[in-house]
């Protein structure tokens, strides 16, 4: 589990803040509604981000604004000062696991090389180095043992890690993750976060929720969205941007070590 | 029977459903697992255009179908893509368009064309060699260009997304597909005829898709499946003294039906 090959110690803040993402006055549509309006975003290399907000709030619109994958409507997308199209090789994605087909016969080992793919990679086979590096993502996620199960047939948390696996296996140096605490059951979060502590030495991530409790202490920073964002650049966030955010009252309890951010039932 | 086998026209329909067979488990294979059995019902009803257009003009329907199944795969793909009409509209639309053209174009032909009902529901006994050198070319395309982007095609069926993510081309590969699709649609018209087409395209894979785990692996067995369904449909069709295509079909879903309720009787994989 614990793979590293960190480059730099950055057990605190790094000595030259780099700009990873900066998102200025971002509005996208999206299907004639308004997905995402005004928003602005810096992101820092080695920041463990987290995104919370509602479902349907336009977390994994902003995920797919950073990848280019949908254009912003209004205002600008910048990773590492480029459009997101010019640094494919630099990120990492996992994307949403409720939308992958449980039925597609696929084993787990062919879904991590998947991540080696690239536009210079077509018509050429897997290389060894590849293969190298997917035996190591798979490490990583600690699930070696099971590379050449149908993905079908795995648990949801295994899937997770399959999915983080094959991110990780592009050495990415941002890696952004969409929901990626769902469908898995309390331990297997447990170990996604600790891995995730694990990765944030060696790369920014940015990471998307919709349970405000899966924000643990983990993450450094947490921003808030519901169509706009609500962001400070720390781990707290003001009771009324959470209540703005979430339309209904919204209790943040610091219950000092650790901290956390828990919605009351209503 | 045995006898039979000397006979030309018979050696024609046993190569033809052997080649029908391996371009309908490979291209099929896809099919399945992207669920575009309707795209390719949409883009096979289509191609009746282009037999139409043939028999009134008076060159081989078999151009005629390569033609429209070509321009009916890139029109889905464009239209799809491009505008808001959704899927299913415009496989919908492309359905009824390509058989009314087929339907003017015939009438427009002078006389009797007996050969309609053949493109219809098929009629292997009577494939011409320049029709099975057609049907070998297309193979030998389809194949190439299977095993050429294996990969990409299968993560862009898997997660097309992600395969943008990565800088595959994904759009490009989709119109690929759709092309290996036309083309297969083609050489399966004179096995069992445009009507009939999606069955070839869709038993034998979803059989496979019960006994294997890998999209290589139910490839390979679906190629092994469509041809020896061709072939004993072919067989018993002779023997039986009906239409070819239809039995072919109706053994195909004979055989899909018996491998489903055995997989009920005693399960092997958990779903």
């Amino acid at each position: 589990m614990a793979h590293t090959e960190t480059h730099t110690s950055t057990g605190t803040a790094p000595a030259a803040e780099v700009e990873v993402v900066r998102l200025t006055d971002v509005s996208v549509d999206y299907d004639g509604a308004t997905a995402l309006e005004g928003v602005n975003l810096t992101v820092q290399r080695n920041d463990f981000l987290g995104i919370i907000g509602p479902n349907g709030g336009g977390k994994s619109t902003l995920l797919k604004a950073m990848l280019g994958l949908v254009p912003a409507t209004r205002g600008e997308v910048r990773l590492w000062g480029e459009p997101p199209q010019r640094s494919a090789g630099r990120v990492g994605y996992v994307p949403q696991h409720s939308f992958f087909d449980r039925d597609f016969p696929i084993t787990a080992w062919d879904v991590v090389l998947m991540g080696r793919l690239s536009r210079p990679h077509v018509l050429h086979r897997y290389t060894a180095d590849d293969r190298q590096r997917a035996v190591q993502a798979l490490d990583t996620v600690g699930i070696t043992e099971l590379k050449n199960r149908p993905i079908g047939e795995m648990s949801g948390g295994q899937q997770q890690r399959v999915f983080i696996a094959r991110a990780l296996v592009r050495d990415p140096e941002l890696l952004l993750l969409d929901e990626p605490l769902a469908n898995v059951d309390t331990t297997t979060q447990d170990d996604i976060y600790r891995l995730l502590a694990d990765l944030r030495t060696r790369m920014t991530i940015v990471m998307v929720s919709h349970n405000l409790s899966a924000i643990s202490t983990y993450v450094d920073k947490v921003a808030c969205l519901n169509r706009r964002l609500y962001y400070h650049g720390s781990r707290e966030i003001p009771p009324e941007d959470v209540e703005a955010a979430y339309g209904c009252p919204i209790e943040l309890l610091a219950h000092g070590m650790p901290h956390r951010v828990l919605r009351r039932h209503d | 029977m045995f006898t039979v086998l000397g006979y030309e026209f018979m050696q024609h329909a046993l190569a033809a459903a052997v080649l029908a067979g391996i371009a309908c488990g490979v291209v099929g294979t896809y099919v399945v697992v992207r669920r575009m059995v309707f795209v390719s019902g949409g883009i096979s009803h289509a191609t009746f255009g282009g037999v139409g257009l043939a028999l009134w003009l008076g060159f081989n329907p078999i151009l005629g179908a390569v033609a429209f199944a070509l321009a009916a795969a890139m029109g889905m793909g464009v239209v799809t893509r491009r505008t808001r009409l959704s899927e299913d509209a415009s496989i919908g639309v492309l359905w009824v368009t390509g058989m009314a053209l087929g339907v003017v174009f015939a009438g427009l032909a002078a006389g009797y064309t007996p050969d309609l009902f053949s493109y219809l529901f098929g009629n292997i006994l009577t494939v011409l060699t320049s029709e099975l050198q057609l049907m070998l070319v297309l193979d030998a395309v389809i194949i190439a260009t299977v095993l050429a982007f294996y990969k990409e095609f299968q993560a862009v069926s898997f997660d097309e997304e992600f395969s943008r993510v990565a800088g595959v081309p994904a759009g490009a590969l989709q119109l690929v597909l759709l092309a290996l699709i036309a083309l297969t649609i083609v050489t399966v018209i004179r096995v069992v005829g445009i009507v009939l087409v999606i069955a070839l395209i869709t038993i034998p894979p979803s059989i496979a898709r019960q006994y294997t785990t890998t999209l290589s692996g139910m490839m390979r067995l679906s190629v092994a499946l469509g041809v020896a369904l061709s072939v004993c449909g072919i067989a018993l069709s002779y023997v039986l003294d009906i239409p070819s295509g239809a039995t072919i079909v109706l053994l195909g879903g004979l055989v899909l039906a018996l491998v489903l309720l055995a997989k009920r009787l005693r399960p092997t994989r958990s779903a």
